[in-house]
């Protein structure tokens, strides 16, 4: 095991390579085409073939000081630099500066008459006056095949082809030879015999009506590549191919948390947030508040001063703003910082790989801090669904990597909530499920969360508003009478209200009844004591009257006896 | 310049007034360039006496020549005039294919 692996990075380091500079491609060539070698690019028509090898020069001549030379055998020079105007290549401007040569060469059958032997020496003098005239390092054929249909000698034809690929390999350039793409053969006229080392494959397929081009190294000798078909892309900036998932799940992971723009829900997610770098589903049926979230949720990074790329398939950013301005969210506001960037496009515009690409390379350009997806669904109508699976696995591998918090909004149907259309589910770290409750002739929105990886998160349902201050989560009301929302939980709090308020009623009451009884309680006791008062002091004016009267009796007898002269002494 | 030379034998097609500017592109000192060479003064001497001049261009001396006349194969016999311009390649050893490719003889009269 050990020595097979030290055998491969041994032919990995053996092995030189020249940067392509092309997005991509020297990351599935695991460092570029063969150094010093040609490279085959076999491919139909319209599939990229001249685009990427002028791409492979231009990259060459701008970023490794690299000059290339481009034989032409199909367009002129004009006409190429018209061509590749469009990806932002301004070649009259290479070739002034001596690093860029475009040497065309015409062959018309009609004007060449053949009579005996011959040899290809005139293309092998004039490429070689074009390589040593600006020091090339890079050279493209495209199409070389072209000689076929030129040149009636189809031996001669093959034996100097031969001769040339193995000149170039002896001149030390490295070489681009384009064709087309054959019926049974790599290319038509079997071309994949005589360059060998390197063989890629380009294609431009068709499905649902929705073109995706995709690329695929056939064979690169001596060096491990990436075998799968990637996609791949063309637009103003050139080419950009897609490295597929990657292959291990050895992402950088944070515990760093993140608000969702909603109090109540970080609440209910320990009362922290989302994980950053984690995926989001939010699914729920039509009109549930997905968007509403998402909102909140961008608006939220937007108040963080970091950036949010909003990918919206449904509506258009204006409206989008709109809507959400109707609920209290600026969105507009950071658009306007720059905060924020939308973009929306029509999901059967591309093919999912196109959209994928795409989406990459926003992502790449805008460095966003989340990534908000609404919604996933609309995707499927890009594509076939294990596709679509396939593709947003990539776009969340893709995520994962670069640390950003994505929210994918979901539409589900009734009957189907706890299941998503494109099964992406198992992908994603946090599940936000938002559903209609119907209760008494009204609809409401409950949310609660079905999943989220990593923390112990609110099992409860609650209940989902959506004022003009925002969105707001509440408690729902769970009594005697079950779980209600919405109006229900509002009659049935005031009814609540009404049983409590009368029952305070009845207290009070009793209470007033108790005080008065104590008052008159406390009456009676006052009555009682006073008679007692009264009674006492009755009885002591008799008592006293007595004495008095006793003493009064007592002089009198002495008074009596005085006066009788009393002779008892 | 314009000898009037008596047209031999079966060329009368041929336009007196014509005058055969001939470039014959050759790399180096190769056997089908030496033999196109000498097949071309056979050629000339018989049928266009007079009336043409060759000139030989070696591209291992003047590479950039080679661009210009759209040479890729060696040896290109090109007729610079009468115009249009003509191309043949290979040894010449084919009489008949070289009269036809120099215009000297159509292709209908064999």
């Amino acid at each position: 095991m050990s020595s097979k692996r030290k055998l491969g990075d041994a032919l990995l380091n053996s092995f030189a390579k020249t940067s392509s500079g092309i997005r991509g491609l020297d990351e599935i060539t695991f460092g570029g085409l063969p150094k010093g070698r040609p490279t085959l690019i076999a491919g139909g028509p319209g599939s990229g073939k001249t685009l990427m090898s002028m791409e492979f020069l231009v990259r060459g001549a701008t970023v490794y000081n690299e000059p290339g030379v481009f034989m032409a055998f199909e367009e002129t020079a004009e006409e190429l630099a018209q061509n590749v105007a469009s990806l932002g290549f301004d070649l009259k401007e290479f070739i002034t500066q001596k690093k860029l040569l475009i040497d065309f060469v015409r062959v018309e059958r009609s004007e060449i008459e053949e009579t005996g032997e011959y040899d290809l020496e005139g293309l092998f003098v004039r490429l070689n006056y074009a390589i040593d005239s600006i020091g090339a390092k890079r050279v493209v054929l495209d199409t070389i095949e072209s000689l076929f249909a030129g040149l009636g000698n189809e031996a001669i034809l093959r034996a100097e082809l031969r001769r040339l690929f193995r000149w170039l390999k002896d001149k030390g350039v490295t070489a681009i030879i384009t064709a087309e793409r054959g019926e049974s053969s790599l290319t038509r006229y079997g071309l994949e015999e005589y360059v060998s080392d390197c063989v890629i494959v380009l294609d431009h397929r068709v499905q649902n009506q929705i073109s995706t081009r995709r690329i695929r190294v056939v064979k690169y000798r001596g060096s491990v590549h990436g075998t799968n078909e990637y996609p791949f892309l063309i637009d103003e900036k050139g080419i950009s191919i897609l490295p597929i998932t990657s292959l291990t799940l050895n992402y950088q992971i944070s515990t760093k948390r993140i608000s969702s723009g909603i109090p109540r829900l970080d609440a209910m997610l320990e009362g922290k947030g989302f994980y950053q770098g984690s995926t989001i589903l939010i699914s729920g049926t039509a009109g549930t508040g997905k968007t509403s979230i998402s909102a909140s949720f961008a608006n939220a990074t937007c108040q963080r001063n970091e950036r949010c790329l909003y990918f919206a398939f449904e509506e258009s950013p204006n409206q989008i703003m709109r809507n959400m301005k109707s609920i209290g969210i600026d969105l507009e506001g950071c658009v306007k910082k720059g905060l924020l960037k939308f973009q929306a496009v029509r999901s059967t515009f591309y093919g999912l790989e196109t959209h994928l690409v795409q989406m990459q390379k926003i992502i790449d350009d805008f460095k966003p801090a989340s990534v908000i997806v609404d919604p996933i669904t609309n995707l499927i109508n890009a594509g076939e669904q294990d596709e679509v699976k396939s593709m947003l696995t990539r776009l969340i591998d893709y995520l994962k990597s670069k640390q950003i918090i994505a929210m994918f909004t979901n539409l589900t149907h009734l009957g189907g909530l706890e299941s998503t259309e494109t099964e992406v589910s198992s992908i994603m770290d946090t599940w936000i499920l938002l559903r209609d409750i119907e209760i008494g002739g009204e609809r409401n929105r409950g949310i609660y969360i079905l999943k989220s990886r990593g923390m112990a998160h609110s099992n409860q349902i609650r209940e989902f508003l959506i004022t003009s201050k925002g969105v707001d989560i509440i408690d729902v009301y769970t009594g005697p009478a079950g779980v209600l929302t919405g109006s229900a939980r509002l009659s049935q709090e005031i009814k609540d209200k009404e049983t409590e308020d009368s029952r305070e009623e009845e207290i009070e009451k009793l209470q007033r009844d108790l005080d008065r009884k104590r008052k008159l309680m406390e009456a009676q006791v006052t009555a009682l004591q006073a008679e007692f008062t009264a009674k006492e002091e009755e009885v002591k004016q008799l008592i006293n009257q007595g004495k008095r009267r006793d003493k009064t009796l007592a002089e009198n007898r002495k008074e009596m006896s005085r006066m009788r002269k009393e002779d008892k002494e | 310049m314009y000898e009037k030379k008596e047209p031999s034998k079966e060329k009368q097609d041929i336009n007196d007034s014509e005058y055969f500017e001939l470039r014959l592109y050759v790399a180096g000192q190769t056997s089908n360039s030496v033999k196109a060479f000498s097949n071309l003064q056979k050629i000339c001497d018989e049928y266009l006496k007079g009336k043409y001049k060759i000139e030989v261009i070696d591209l291992l001396k003047t590479p950039q020549l080679a661009a210009g006349d759209q040479i890729l194969a060696i040896p290109t016999l090109v007729r610079k005039l009468p115009e249009p311009i003509k191309k043949i390649i290979g040894d010449l050893s084919n009489t008949e294919r070289v009269l036809v490719g120099l215009d000297i003889r159509s292709k209908n009269d064999t």
